[in-house]
Formats: C-alpha cells, structure tokens, sequence
C-alpha cells in the first residue's frame, strides 16, 4: 500500500502540474482539496480520468469522488479494492 | 458621442525569445529550447507565486504573463480594466493536443485540464481572476494585429464608460510560433492612442 500511496503522489504531481510540490511535501492524510494540495474541480475531473485510465476504475457518479479523493490514503484505498488493471 | 483623447501608458512584448516593457529589454533565455521552458523563465524572472500558472497551456501562459509584464509596477489595477485581444490562431494549439487525445476510440481519455484550454478567450479569464477584474472583455480572430479596430474598439468602452482603462492587443501561439504584444490604454499617458502609435508599438 506505501508504494501505490508513492505512486498516487508522483502521478498527481505529474497530472495535475504541481510544479512547485515535491512528492515528500504531500502527506499520506493531507486534504487534496480545500486547504490542503488546494486542488479545484478541474482537478477533481483530472483525476477521474486517472482513476479509469491507469486502474481501470470508473465512476458512476462523479460525485463519489469527493469521498475517494479526501486525501492520498484514502485515494491508495479505494483503488486497491476497486482496480481492474 | 464626445471624442476624447486617450494614451498608451505602457506597452509590452514577448517576441523570439526575448521579452520587452515600453520598449525595453527586460528579459532574454538563449538557452531554452522550448516555450514551456521560456515561459517558466519568465515567470521565475518576474517572481511569481501563482501554482495555477503551471496548470495553464502555453498560450495561456503568453498572455498571463504579458499583463503580468505590463502591470509590474502598478500598485494596483482597476476592477473595471476592459481586456480587448486579438490573435490569429485562435486556441488552436491546444485544439490539436485535445485532438490527439480523441482520435483513439480504443484510447479514449480526453483530459479535462487540457480542455478547458481550447477556447482562445480563457486567457482573459486568467488575467482576471489573478488581478479581480470585474470587466468587459472581447477576444477577436483576425488575420493579423489590427490597430485601428483594437483601438477604436476599446475607446469606445472607455467613452461610454463601461471601462477606465483597456488592456488590448495580440498574443498569437500556433506550433511553438508566438507573438504576443500587449498595451495599456488609459486616460493618462505620454503616447496618444492612434491606430498608428498602438501599430509602430506592435511592429518594434
């Protein structure tokens, strides 16, 4: 699970153009949005596509992704159970 | 309608490399190879603070940091500052990497921050929330930069009141090709506002 919350971290970094964040700045139960990474709803339907494309997980209601994008534990858990690829 | 005088009370250009303020050099990479590394420069050169910089396309970035170059040393910009810009290439830059991520039906992932970029006029929607504009703007497609309808245009804006000043000009991107000229229009000033002037301003 370390190294998938590992992994989340460098691809939102890489999707999202976080250019000023390194990986060890983003903390395992830090919000994505709001005060934490301050990430906007554009954001939110980057990472719905992330989830699809590299794990093969798609959401039926883009609203679920408020609760699994919380934060990178959270996000690490929800693919776990979910991923087909 | 009174015919009033209005002033040219700064200019700004990004132009091969290089990028001028009421005609001075005030910033040149000879060593980036790339605009998404020429535009990082000039951010760094300028100091910014704004991660949202990052996540806009590369034309987007031209103009962001275009009025960013032109308002340098203003202590601030009023909420009702109109922006008036033109280009040629529309957004079409971006229209092509959305394009690509659409021509796969077996790989079919158009990505959203990508998207939100292929309308030329977003850049005036960057401008204005980084500096809370509350204005009117107008994005327009020609051929070339056309002084006399960007000038005439934004007077009339400032003569009937819907705005004090007018930032209005070109910012042009099409295959790592740019050209982005940007001028403040205002009711103060040293160069008075013709087609000419804002013409030989743009060709410098």
């Amino acid at each position: 699970m370390a190294e998938l919350r590992e992994e989340l971290k460098e691809k939102l970094i890489e999707q999202l153009s976080l250019e000023d964040v390194e990986v060890s700045e983003i903390g395992d139960n830090d919000p994505l949005f709001g005060d934490g990474l301050g990430l906007d709803s554009i954001d939110a339907l980057e990472l719905i596509v992330l989830l699809e494309k590299d794990y093969g997980i798609k959401l039926k209601d883009p609203k679920e992704g408020k609760a699994i994008f919380e934060s990178i534990s959270v996000m690490a858990d929800y693919i776990s159970k979910h991923r087909t690829k | 309608m009174i015919k009033e005088k209005y002033y040219i009370s700064g200019f700004c250009s990004i132009k091969e490399k290089k990028v001028f303020k009421n005609g001075n050099q005030l910033y040149v990479d000879s060593e980036s190879d790339n605009l998404k590394d020429f535009a990082k420069g000039i951010y760094k050169y300028l100091e910014l603070k704004y991660p949202k910089f990052h996540k806009m396309d590369e034309l987007c970035k031209l103009g962001f940091l275009a009025s960013e170059v032109l308002i340098k040393d203003m202590k601030e910009v009023d909420q009702d500052t109109a922006l008036v810009l033109s280009n040629k290439s529309s957004s079409l830059d971006t229209d092509r990497k959305h394009q690509e991520s659409i021509q796969d039906r077996e790989d079919f992932y158009p990505s959203p921050a990508v998207f939100v970029y292929t309308l030329p006029n977003i850049i005036m929607g960057e401008i204005s929330i980084k500096n809370k504009l509350k204005s009117e703007n107008a994005f327009f497609v020609t051929e070339s930069f056309d002084a006399e309808f960007v000038s005439r245009y934004s007077e009339i804006l400032i003569n009937t009141g819907k705005a004090s000043n007018v930032i209005c000009g070109w910012v042009d991107l099409d295959n790592d090709k740019y050209d982005v000229f940007l001028a403040f229009l205002s009711k103060k000033g040293k160069i008075e506002l013709t087609k000419e002037e804002l013409n030989n301003l743009y060709n410098q």
